[in-house]
């Protein structure tokens, strides 16, 4: 009976996504303010049906009720709650209705909270999001039904991945997919904007928010994928420009874009035409993503099992979305004309930079992930692209991105002069010379990592320098607390962003100093690693709710021979679906990760893999700090509220 | 003068140099549309050629199928009692044979051992080729994991692997009773490639 509730408000929730799509668009070409009104309750009711839907398929979870075949394939009786729950969205069909869900949630909060919006740029934004979700409801209830009988029923399900059976990993894809539905939400203000033949400074002020949000979430749901690929799949790596991996980085790179680049549009009313392209492209790549993780045409780990007329369904969305979009700004473009006009040489001029490093990185990610498909296609050649493409195309174009992160935000709108920037960052400049120096000293000729540390401390002193200087800080020191009280919160947001970013970075150069080591060891017997003695203790069994484990006690010691830490790697062996998953042991001191893997056994010597990893954690605290960035600049009043700020906030701020 | 983003490689075209013709400004504002619409006909072709067979993208094909192997000749590895491995013995063999490039260095190597292992007990001649890998290094890999093999030929330099075409290790191909190229795997032969592939594969060319 539940199931078929759910079902039902699927299709009621399609029913009114059409009518919201319908209606708003036609109400706002009529100029009808009776049907344009009606947008944001239609909005509410596929808010209420889609979460009906979901509630209804999470209740199928918790009660386990595998008579439905979503159910029976991907959860099992004996599962912790927690992971009940969340193999609501572990499968394909459950995701694509969290997808859904979160579209519909965006819908209502531009309904709630778009009071202010012109009456037909509101209705006009409901709409495309309407149209989104129409797409997607078919979708779902045309090729993929979470809510699909079986009979009779299983007598117990088949069990979730236990790969994917980790707190990390539960809460991956909602952070992610709320990024990438936020996505669809600028890309509706940029259809908006592109029908109305009008871009201005309010729209820009109207789209940042939405894209600070995604870019927030993406830039969570990326750290957190990356971090439970460190800690869970046991090779002791972050990041494997795996394709699925790059899906998820493009629509954050074009997202980096359109945040910086909306800004000019609120500040200078310039880069309008590209502002919407920048939307465009940025919903485009995580429907692109979408479409290569469910389809099967990539060969990747993270892919979900394929289905060529899924792949067909998505690849027409995607067309009429993306396809369409770009005919459209084809069309209807070349109206927007370009006003501003401004200097190189100027904050604008400095995120013109930005935006062709952060596009140029994108196409290069976007050619490595999709090339070796093509050339399959096209030249029927087997090709693949890996990490050492990515890094040497990606690194000349990170380094002056890096570079300029620091110099572009400490210049004035308008017309800046290099010099006084500069002399702005001196120390910062000093700092990344020290940090270098500093690297080579100690870790010797290795000059990625050093390069990587001096770009970090430049980083983080660049946005030192960028907040004291706004605070007065040296020059009159006693009015900074008053100053830091008055700074708008976007100021700090920013600052803390580009602070997080050089953490992430020195936690990439430190991860470029990791050393690890392969040992085949008797109990009782040790290894030496970076400095520290590394002895296996025993290895034992042990028993957990839905697995046994095979647990290996190793102490670790220091150069003083006392014991640092006891690492427990477990190796875990789930009957139910009969799959093995390596637990890896760490043992963090902020400053560096000490990280053991428990590999086979034979004639009682176990394999242990052991990693010695400076500043590992570093990465995933500077995305936190990217993202709470991110949140800071979202509390800004000036976000939140649509009015434009009075004149005389604006001039305190010039250069905010 | 004013600040001008350039094109950027990908198709991702730049608004503002604009003004100077219009037509030239309307083809940059169509480039994003076109260049979706290439990449959604590209993958309409992949996905009819995932229903087909004529895209696959796990499967890695090989030009020498359907052909006899290169000519090559390698010398056996010492202290293991095998003789070595040229392209004299796969000269119309009687009957189908596996050579398979593996490495002690190699992780998915460990995990296709013991299937391996089982295709010598039951019977089926398993050639192996030692990848850019050190003597020592083999012996102690097989001395360790079990001996499939029925001959072994060392490649330290990768020559014979250049003409193989060789895509990483392990692989794996399967040459039929007259000498020719059958099959070829490239990545660990799990029990489900020998359930699905290899097995019958083994029963057609036997």
């Amino acid at each position: 009976m539940i199931p078929e509730l759910g079902h039902f408000a699927l299709a009621l929730a399609l029913a009114l996504s059409i009518a919201q799509a319908a209606l708003g668009l036609f109400g706002a070409q009529r100029g009808s303010a009776r049907l344009m009104e009606a947008a944001p309750p239609l909005a509410a009711g596929t808010l209420l049906a889609t979460l009906a839907a979901f509630g209804c398929l999470m209740w199928s979870f918790a009660v386990n009720d595998t008579s439905v075949s979503n159910v029976a394939a991907n959860s099992h009786s004996t599962k912790p709650m927690l992971y009940k729950l969340t193999a609501t969205w572990g499968s394909h069909e459950g995701s694509m209705v969290l997808w859904v869900l979160i579209l519909a949630l965006c819908g209502g909060a531009v309904a709630a909270f778009g009071r202010d919006l012109p009456s037909a740029l509101k209705a006009r934004v409901l709409a495309v999001l309407g149209l989104v979700g129409v797409g997607f409801f078919a979708f779902i209830l045309g090729t993929s039904n979470p809510f699909d009988r079986i009979w009779p029923p299983a007598p117990d399900g088949q069990g979730l991945n236990p790969v994917l059976q980790d707190p990390g990993l539960a809460f991956h894809p909602p952070l992610l997919y709320l990024g990438y539905v936020g996505c669809a939400v600028t890309f509706a203000f940029a259809i908006a904007a592109l029908i109305e033949g009008r871009v201005d400074a309010a729209w820009g002020r109207w789209v940042r928010p939405w894209a600070l949000a995604a870019w927030s979430f993406l830039t969570l749901g990326i750290a957190l994928g990356s971090w439970w690929a460190y800690y869970e799949l046991g090779w002791g790596g972050y990041w494997f420009w795996d394709p699925v991996e790059n899906a998820s980085l493009l629509p954050w790179l074009a997202g980096c874009a359109l945040l910086h680049s909306a800004v000019v549009v609120e500040k200078r009313e310039a880069l309008k035409t590209w502002t919407v392209f920048l939307a465009l492209l940025a919903f485009g790549l995580s429907l692109l993503g979408t479409f290569l993780v469910r389809s099967g045409v990539l060969n990747s780990v993270h892919a979900f099992a394929s289905d060529p007329t899924r792949g067909v369904f998505i690849l027409g969305l995607l067309m009429l979305y993306v396809g369409g979009g770009f005919a459209l700004f084809a069309w209807r473009a070349a109206a927007m004309a370009p006003t501003g006009v401004f200097a190189p040489l100027s904050r604008e001029g400095s995120l013109v930079l930005n935006n062709l490093l952060l596009c140029s990185i994108a196409a290069v990610v976007l050619a490595g992930t999709l090339y070796p498909m093509f050339a399959d296609i096209l030249l029927g050649q087997k090709i693949s692209v890996g990490p050492p493409f990515f890094n040497t195309a990606i690194l000349p174009l990170a380094v002056p991105l890096i570079g300029a992160m620091a110099v572009g935000a400490v210049m004035p709108w308008k017309r800046a002069r290099l010099f006084p920037a500069l002399q702005r960052l001196w120390w910062a400049a000093l700092g990344g010379l020290a940090a270098f120096l500093l690297c080579l000293a100690l870790a010797g000729a290795r000059i990625g990592p050093a390069l990587g540390f001096a770009a970090g401390a430049w980083l983080i002193l660049g946005a030192l320098a960028d907040i004291a200087d706004r605070l007065a800080l040296f020059s009159r020191p006693r009015a900074a607390l008053a100053r830091a009280m008055a700074l708008p919160r976007s100021a700090w947001g920013g600052a803390v962003a580009h602070a997080g970013m050089g953490v992430l970075i020195l936690g990439l150069a430190g991860m470029g100093l990791a050393t690890d080591r392969l040992a085949s060891l008797k109990a009782g017997e040790s290894v030496e690693l970076s400095g520290y003695t590394w002895r296996l203790d025993r290895v034992e069994s042990a028993q957990g709710p839905n697995f046994t484990a095979r647990r290996a006690t190793v102490s670790v010691l220091g150069a003083d021979g006392r014991t640092v830490t006891v690492l427990e790697p477990e190796r875990r062996s789930f009957p139910v679906g009969r799959t093995t998953t390596t637990e890896a042991a760490i043992h963090t001191s902020w400053l560096s990760d000490l990280y053991a893997v428990l590999g086979d056994e034979r004639d009682g010597a176990a394999v242990l893999r052991l990693h010695h990893n400076p500043l590992a954690p570093w990465i995933w605290i500077g995305a936190a700090i990217m993202a709470l960035g991110g949140a800071l600049s979202l509390s800004d009043r000036r976000v939140r509220v649509s009015a434009p700020a009075p004149k005389s906030v604006r001039a305190g701020e010039a250069r905010a | 003068m004013s600040a001008v983003p350039g094109g950027v490689p990908g198709g991702v075209p730049e608004p503002r140099r604009a003004a100077a013709t219009p037509f030239s400004r309307r083809a940059l504002l169509l480039l994003p549309a076109l260049v979706a619409g290439g990449a959604g006909l590209g993958f309409f072709a992949m996905l009819r050629g995932l229903g087909t067979g004529g895209y696959d993208p796990r499967g890695v094909p090989s030009a020498l199928l359907g052909k006899a192997p290169p000519a090559f000749e390698l010398p056996p590895l010492e202290g293991i009692g095998l003789p070595g491995l040229s392209a004299a013995d796969l000269r119309a063999p009687g009957r189908p044979v596996l050579v398979n490039f593996f490495a002690s260095w190699c992780v998915p190597c460990v995990v296709e051992h013991p299937q391996l292992m089982r295709l010598a007990r039951e019977g089926v001649p398993v050639f192996g080729v030692g990848y850019k890998d050190q003597p020592a290094d083999s012996r102690r890999f097989l001395e360790k994991h079990g001996n499939p093999y029925a001959r072994l030929g060392v490649d330290l330099p990768g020559r014979a692997a250049i003409d193989w075409g060789l895509y990483g290790v392990p692989e794996t191909y399967l040459i039929d009773r007259g000498g020719v190229i059958r099959w070829r795997w490239a990545g660990p032969v799990t029990d489900d490639t020998l359930r699905a592939d290899l097995q019958p594969l083994l029963r057609r060319y036997a």
